[in-house]
Formats: C-alpha cells, sequence, structure tokens
C-alpha cells in the first residue's frame, strides 16, 4: 500500500476577484522509503497540493479530493484528530527556516515539545533525543546551543534546526518545500547530502519540492512537474531529464544556463508567461506558449495519459525522441 | 588595447556598527568591501559572485558612488568619481544605471510606466519635449519586448519579468555605457530568467555595454560574463576569464563554489564529487586575521591564519588570492 496517496485534489481560494483554481485534479503516490520531487514555477500549485495535505491552507481554501496517508483519509479529518497523525508521521519543513521558528521560544522549548505532545516522554527524556539529533544533523555544541533562541542561529543551521524538529519522531513521510531555496549554495550542499543521509539511514520518504532542477536531479527518484495547478509529466528522474515527454518539460531543461556548458549561445526560452488561475479556459494552459500547439489543443484539455511505463504525461501530442 | 572604461583600485567600503551598550557601545568597522580592484573594458561583462553578505551589492554601489567609499578609487574614463563635485557627478550618472533585482519594489506603483521609463529623461535632458520623450520610451519599450501601448499601465498590472523588463529600459533611456545588474534574474521564474538574460545580452551587444552583473547563480554569470570575479567577506578570492574559472578554478573557494552547483543532470550530478565546506560565512564584524577564507578552507595551514594572502597572477589574466593554490 502507498504510503501517500493523492485522488483528484482540487484546492479552490475564494478571492475578491473571484475563484483561484490553484490545484486542479492532482493524482500521485508515494512508496515508503522513496522521494518524489515536484517541479514547478511560481503559482504552479505545487506548495499549495502539500498545504492541503498537512491540513495548513489559508482560510479562503478548499480542498476537495481524496488524500489517503496509509489508510486514512486526511481531507475532512478534525484538527484535533489530524494532530496525532502530523508532526508525528507526517512532517513538513518550509523556505524560510527563520519564518517558520517561534522567535520568542528557546530551540529547546519548540523541539521538546513536539516530543511531549506526540510520544508523550518525560521533559528529561525529550531534551536527551532532541539534543542526539541536533548532533546527527551536525550542529557543532549541539548541548549548549539547544537553550538558545533561533535568532542565534545562522541561515543553515536554523534550516537544520527545522529538519531536526522534523524528524524527531522519525516521521514516515517529510515533505520539504524549497529546503535549500533561501541558502548560499555552500550550505544548500551540505543540507541536500544531510537530507539523502537521513533518508538513507532512517528510510525516511521525502517529497522535494523545488523549483531547482539540480536539486531534483541529485536527490529524488521520481518527479512531477506542475504547470497551472496540474501535472502535466511525471516519470523516474533519468526519464524526466533525459527523454522529457511534455514540451514545458523540454522548454524548463532547455531554457537553463549551465555551469558546465562552455558555449554561450543565445537560450532557448519560453516565450510568454505562466496563465492566470482565475481565467484558465477550456483547452491546455500550455497551449499558448507551446511551440507544438494545435487547433484541439486550445478547446480540448488533455489528461494525463501513461506513454510509457512509469511514465505519464497531459499533452495531446506525441514529441520524437 | 583600449583604454578601460572602469578602473577600480583599492576600493574600500567600511561601515561602523555599534557594539556593546546603547550609552557605553563603541563602533566597530565592519569590512563590507576591503580591497578590491578591477578594471572593465567598453563591452565587457564582468561578473561577481559570492554567497550573501560577501560585500558584492555593496561593490556596485560604491562605484556608481551610491554609497560613498572609505578609501580607494573609482576611475571613469581617467577621472576620479570621488573627486566630482555633486553637480558634476550627476552628470556622470546618465553613463552609469543599475538594475535591481526585485522587479517590482523598484517601480514608483503610483506613475504609469511610460513616466517611470521617461523619468530619467526629464533629469538629464529637461528641456526635451514631452513628444519626443514619449516617442523614445516607445521605441525602447519595444526593444525590451514591451508592448509600446502599454505605455499608460501601473506597475502592479505587470508580471515580475515584465517589471523587469520596464526596469531595464528605465536604465537604457539615457543611452548608459555602463549597468549595474543587482541580482537582475534572481527573483524571476526558471522560464522567465532565460528571457531577462537574453535580452540583456542582446542590447550589450546591440549598443556596446559594459555590465557589471552581480549573481549568487553561477551557472547564469557563466552564462553571460566574459571575466568573473569571485568574492568572500569583501576580499577578491579569484579573477579570471569565464572559461578559465570554470574549468580551472585556482582558488579553494572557487572550487567548492562550483562543485556546489547542482547540475541539472542525475547521473552527473550524482557521480560528481562535491566539496561540502564546513560551517558558514564567517561575522564580518570579526574576520579571521589571516586569509579571510582560512575557517572553512579544506586546505588550509598554519601559514593561513596568520598571513592574508595577495591577489597574485597565476597564469595570464587568471588571478588567485590563495597561499596554496598552484
Amino acid at each position: 500500500m502507498s504510503l501517500l496517496a493523492v485522488e483528484n485534489l482540487e484546492v479552490r481560494f475564494d478571492t475578491a476577484d473571484g475563484e483561484v483554481c490553484a490545484v486542479n485534479d492532482v493524482s500521485f503516490s508515494v512508496e515508503p522509503g522513496e522521494t518524489l520531487g515536484i517541479v514547478g514555477e511560481s503559482g504552479s500549485g505545487k506548495s499549495q497540493v502539500f498545504f492541503a495535505v498537512m491540513g495548513l491552507l489559508a482560510a479562503n481554501g478548499r480542498a476537495r479530493g481524496k488524500v489517503r496517508f496509509r489508510d486514512t483519509d486526511l481531507l475532512g479529518m478534525p484538527v484535533s484528530q489530524l494532530n496525532t497523525i502530523r508532526g508525528a508521521h507526517l512532517s513538513m519543513i518550509f523556505q524560510d527556516p527563520m519564518t517558520s521558528l517561534n522567535p520568542y521560544l528557546r530551540v529547546s522549548k519548540q523541539m521538546t515539545e513536539v516530543l511531549v505532545q506526540h510520544q508523550h516522554k518525560s521533559e528529561q527524556d525529550a531534551r536527551r533525543i532532541a539534543i542526539e539529533l541536533l548532533e546527527r544533523v551536525q550542529i557543532p555544541e549541539a548541548a549548549r546551543r539547544f537553550d538558545q533562541y533561533p535568532h542565534e542561529f545562522s541561515g543553515g543551521m536554523r534550516q537544520r534546526v527545522m529538519i531536526a524538529m522534523a524528524l524527531l519522531c522519525q516521521p514516515d513521510l517529510l515533505i520539504a518545500d524549497e529546503p535549500t531555496t533561501a541558502l548560499d549554495v555552500t550550505v544548500q550542499a551540505q543540507i541536500l547530502d544531510l537530507l539523502a543521509q537521513l533518508r538513507d539511514t532512517l528510510n525516511t520518504a521525502i517529497i522535494l519540492i523545488s523549483h531547482d532542477f539540480g536539486v531534483v536531479a541529485g536527490l529524488c527518484e521520481r518527479v512531477a512537474v506542475m504547470y497551472a495547478g496540474r501535472i502535466v509529466e511525471t516519470a523516474p528522474v533519468r526519464e524526466i531529464f533525459y527523454r522529457p515527454q511534455h514540451p514545458y518539460t523540454r522548454g524548463l531543461l532547455q531554457s537553463l544556463p549551465r555551469l558546465d556548458a562552455d558555449d554561450h549561445q543565445e537560450l532557448p526560452t519560453i516565450p510568454g508567461q505562466p496563465p492566470n488561475l482565475q481565467s484558465l479556459g477550456e483547452g491546455c494552459a500550455f497551449s499558448e506558449r507551446c511551440p507544438l500547439v494545435q487547433p484541439h489543443c486550445l478547446t480540448d484539455r488533455p489528461l494525463l495519459r501513461q506513454i510509457a511505463e512509469d511514465h505519464s504525461k497531459a499533452c495531446h501530442r506525441d514529441l520524437a525522441a | 588595447m583600449n583604454a578601460p572604461l572602469l578602473s577600480v583600485r583599492d576600493l574600500k567600503v567600511h561601515f561602523p556598527i555599534r557594539v556593546g551598550g546603547v550609552l557605553q557601545g563603541r563602533y566597530k568597522q565592519l569590512k563590507a568591501v576591503d580591497g578590491v580592484s578591477f578594471d572593465l573594458m567598453p563591452g565587457e561583462t564582468l561578473g561577481i559572485v559570492g554567497e550573501s553578505g560577501c560585500g558584492k551589492s555593496t561593490m556596485g554601489r560604491a562605484v556608481l558612488q551610491l554609497i560613498k567609499p572609505t578609501q580607494g578609487q573609482v576611475i571613469w574614463l581617467g577621472q576620479d568619481l570621488a573627486k566630482l563635485g555633486a553637480k558634476q557627478m550627476r552628470a556622470k550618472r546618465q553613463d552609469m544605471q543599475i538594475i535591481f533585482q526585485d522587479p517590482l519594489a523598484c517601480l514608483n506603483p503610483r506613475i504609469t510606466v511610460g513616466d517611470i521609463i521617461a523619468e530619467p529623461l526629464r533629469t538629464f535632458h529637461p528641456d526635451m519635449t514631452s513628444a519626443e520623450a514619449k516617442s523614445r520610451v516607445q521605441k525602447l519599450m519595444q526593444q525590451v519586448g514591451l508592448h509600446p501601448n502599454m505605455i499608460n499601465r501601473y506597475p502592479h498590472e505587470f508580471s515580475g519579468g515584465q517589471c523587469q523588463r520596464i526596469g531595464i529600459a528605465r536604465a537604457m533611456i539615457v543611452e548608459p555605457r555602463l549597468i549595474v545588474c543587482d541580482e537582475p534574474v534572481s527573483a524571476l521564474d526558471v522560464s522567465i530568467q532565460a528571457q531577462i538574460i537574453n535580452l540583456l545580452r542582446d542590447l550589450q551587444q546591440r549598443f556596446q555595454l559594459s555590465l557589471i552583473f552581480i549573481s549568487h547563480d553561477l551557472s547564469v554569470v557563466r552564462h553571460i560574463s566574459h571575466r568573473i570575479m569571485v568574492v568572500y567577506l569583501g576580499k577578491v578570492m579569484e579573477v579570471a576569464d569565464r572559461d578559465a574559472l570554470y574549468t580551472h578554478p585556482r582558488h579553494p573557494y572557487t572550487k567548492a563554489l562550483i562543485s556546489a552547483v547542482p547540475l541539472p543532470d542525475p547521473d552527473q550530478e550524482r557521480a560528481k564529487q562535491r566539496i561540502v565546506l564546513s560551517g558558514d560565512l564567517p561575522s564580518p564584524l570579526n574576520p579571521p586575521p589571516g586569509c579571510v577564507f582560512a575557517s572553512r578552507c579544506p586546505i588550509r595551514t598554519e601559514l593561513c591564519a596568520t598571513t592574508p594572502p595577495v591577489l597574485e597572477e597565476r597564469s595570464t589574466d587568471h588571478h588567485a588570492a590563495c597561499h596554496h593554490s598552484e
């Protein structure tokens, strides 16, 4: 049985300008110990999918569909019951480690709280376990720093604290939403190594949400590409990078400036800009930017269809390989 | 060889920072930029890379005299900018413009795009007729990929990429010779980033512009620059031609930076040997006494802890500041 199975998830927001369809008909699953990458640009809905999964949608947001974690349906679950699952079996880390830590509370308080709440540990045991975890995520002098406040840690250190906090109850699934975007590249490298190491030693499944194809290439086994609130392509990581089948995936990969490229020609680009989610038409949301567009793309929305074993895309056209 | 457009010599920007109590506090110097020198040729792009807090943005602003340098010279076509009076400096600003990271924040939300782009014209050419200004604005909008009929719209009606195009048009309208680009694509999505990079390259070639391109993204910098300077804690670690820098980096920091960039290629990314630096950037208030990079350097020795290395030419036009680089 899949660890997490999302079926036909929709997320809608009521705004003053009308309804925004942030996530449309998204389905995917994650197996125990697997690493799934979700890539997409801003506004593609990649974060909202997981805010819906975790029950963290903004007050004007509504989610419909099915989100099964093992055999329990998370959508519509009362908060009290949800709180026994999230943080314990399912945890999430965010892009900005400063705003997701409480600046008024010592790190020790924020960490031990998790264990006391979920596993009814004594304060003493909780401290011991938390310090061990801080050491595991390579915080130097963890025991001494344990009682400091978040502002006394650097950005990279705060993200380590967040990761340690997310792992306190040894969750089966860690959702990492752009965990390294706010960090410098040398610190990013440290955090990515740490995530890979934790996955390998603890067998935690990881969902990595990112706009950075490089980060996803290094860590993930499977990748889903999102555009305008839908998954447009999903496949194993090597398929996505070496044989992308959706024109959007292909266009994105080609438009990346490459560190290892020594020609400095003009970059291929995707013309135009992502569509407004308030006024999505009938057809394919990518059609107005697509180099392969045909008349029926404008009227007939493509559904995600399987094109090879474990490789699906939402596009009417078949691309030459 | 023609003369450089801009020569920067031993540029230092130090900020006094109060440490300790409010009443008895004393001031300490934060050395944001500490002894940087370089030349910039007409039509050349110099990339400046470094991590947050390394002083790269301060450097860009000090070159334009937007922050007054503590020490050192910025020589523009043979003239020391620090010696110019306010009025003369203002006239010079026509030749040197800047574009910023956050494309929306740097545009006045209350005036139309046409007025935003025309504003430098009103400063530098007060006697230009408004019809002439308007036609210049429209022509430029076309050149940067904005539809001229959007001239009466306001900044919030544009996307991030379009706002960046407006910022570029505003910088270009006075036909400058130098544009300092401070992280111009960092806030943009991948698919838009490539559009803006291409636009900058295209404008540069068309108008023989010189660019100082400040970024933390090494892939972008490699793509757009002719020469690249790597900065750490206010000091230059290495300067070289872009290809030499990436194929034969000489400084251990440059090597670590390059190896840390995740490649969008699963096989290469997983096979490559990454040099993972330990720790974080040291506080610029208490930089290490010797080499500023020594606290994180994988090949440091005792010498590095005590003696700062000098930026020296290691091969033609390839400078590195390290005691142990080959």
